[in-house]
């Protein structure tokens, strides 16, 4: 990643923008219908920030502002639940200027842990956690393999889209759609996918 | 005297609850509102309700009032903005955000504990109407 880092996030905020319509009509079908909205503004917002600190080349403080700016500019639960995330991927990232395989694990491991507690959840609730507790296994499981950081997260992407499958057959037990209990079965969770759709624009950016 | 604020993923809701508590407060006493997001679009705001906790501590302590779903998740990560020693003395009251803010506000302006506040509010989730 290294000085990539301001292009790697304007490329997940793209995924985020151009799959904006699609998230948001996920959430309409089990929660408030603002997930694609939400997170758009969220990134548009991280998109302003990252012009004005272009010179910072410490990925720790670059995460950390990443954090706090969708904290107070999306909204929604995925506010605090992302903001929380990139906060904590900031530790062990701290006055870094390159990701290695190793770094990279620790940061989405801390990324999670910190969605967990937030969120107060585990996996199979029908939330993020289904396609980001299956990416991190997956990804350290290539890293114990010796994989490339590519290679990894190609992996984890996979893992990652079946966790986005797996929510349609599951209930929520969390978040809005917990209202809807058994009818929230068959649909698709948006905060799932929109964790599907960061950690994808990640792999493509880093593939070119 | 405890501080009371209120988060609503509305900034409305949030003013207009401040304005009715602030009809049964002490004049000291801090009623806060942090609702909504900075361009006014509805949704809450960790670093607004971090600050609001800040403006209504007088040393006492806060007690918060929320309404649905993020307005807990952005609370919760609002106490994380906060220096050790006051978010010892910050607390959720799991009450209804409208009930529950004016049951604070009448305990607090009292002079009364964080403690008796939040169990003032949360009180209020027993409240008959007919």
């Amino acid at each position: 990643m290294g000085t990539y880092v301001y292009e790697v996030m304007a490329n997940v905020g793209e995924a985020i923008t151009r799959n904006k319509q699609m998230l948001t009509d996920l959430d309409a079908a089990i929660g408030d219908g603002d997930h694609g909205i939400n997170m758009a503004r969220g990134f548009e917002a991280v998109h302003s920030k990252m012009q004005a600190m272009e010179a910072e080349i410490d990925i720790g403080k670059v995460m950390k502002t990443v954090g706090m700016t969708l904290i107070s500019s999306v909204g929604g639960a995925a506010g605090p639940l992302y903001g929380t995330a990139f906060l904590r991927a900031a530790g062990p990232s701290q006055q870094k200027t390159q990701v290695d395989v190793e770094t990279a694990g620790l940061m989405l491991g801390a990324a999670i842990t910190g969605i967990k507690e937030r969120g107060k959840a585990i996996r199979g609730e029908k939330t993020m956690l289904d396609a980001l507790e299956p990416a991190y296994d997956a990804f350290m499981e290539g890293a114990k393999d010796g994989k490339s950081l590519i290679a990894c997260l190609e992996v984890a992407c996979e893992a990652a889209q079946q966790g986005v499958e797996y929510t349609k057959t599951i209930v929520a037990t969390k978040g809005r759609a917990s209202y809807l209990g058994e009818r929230s079965r068959g649909h698709q969770d948006p905060g799932a996918t929109s964790s599907y759709i960061m950690l994808k624009a990640l792999l493509e950016f880093l593939r070119r | 005297m405890v501080g009371v604020v209120i988060v609503s993923h509305s900034q409305k809701v949030a003013e207009g609850i401040r304005e009715m508590a602030l009809q049964m407060a002490a004049p000291q006493q801090q009623v806060i509102a942090a609702g909504g997001m900075a361009d006014g679009g509805i949704g809450t705001d960790a670093v607004k309700v971090s600050e609001a906790i800040i403006a209504a501590n007088t040393g006492d302590g806060v007690v918060i009032l929320v309404d649905l779903g993020s307005a807990v998740l952005s609370t919760e990560t609002a106490f994380e903005f906060l220096d050790d020693e006051l978010r010892a003395k910050v607390k959720i009251a799991d009450a209804p955000i409208l009930e529950g803010a004016i049951s604070a506000v009448v305990e607090a302006s009292l002079g009364s504990s964080l403690a008796a506040v939040v169990a003032t509010a949360e009180g209020a989730r027993a409240l008959n109407k007919c």
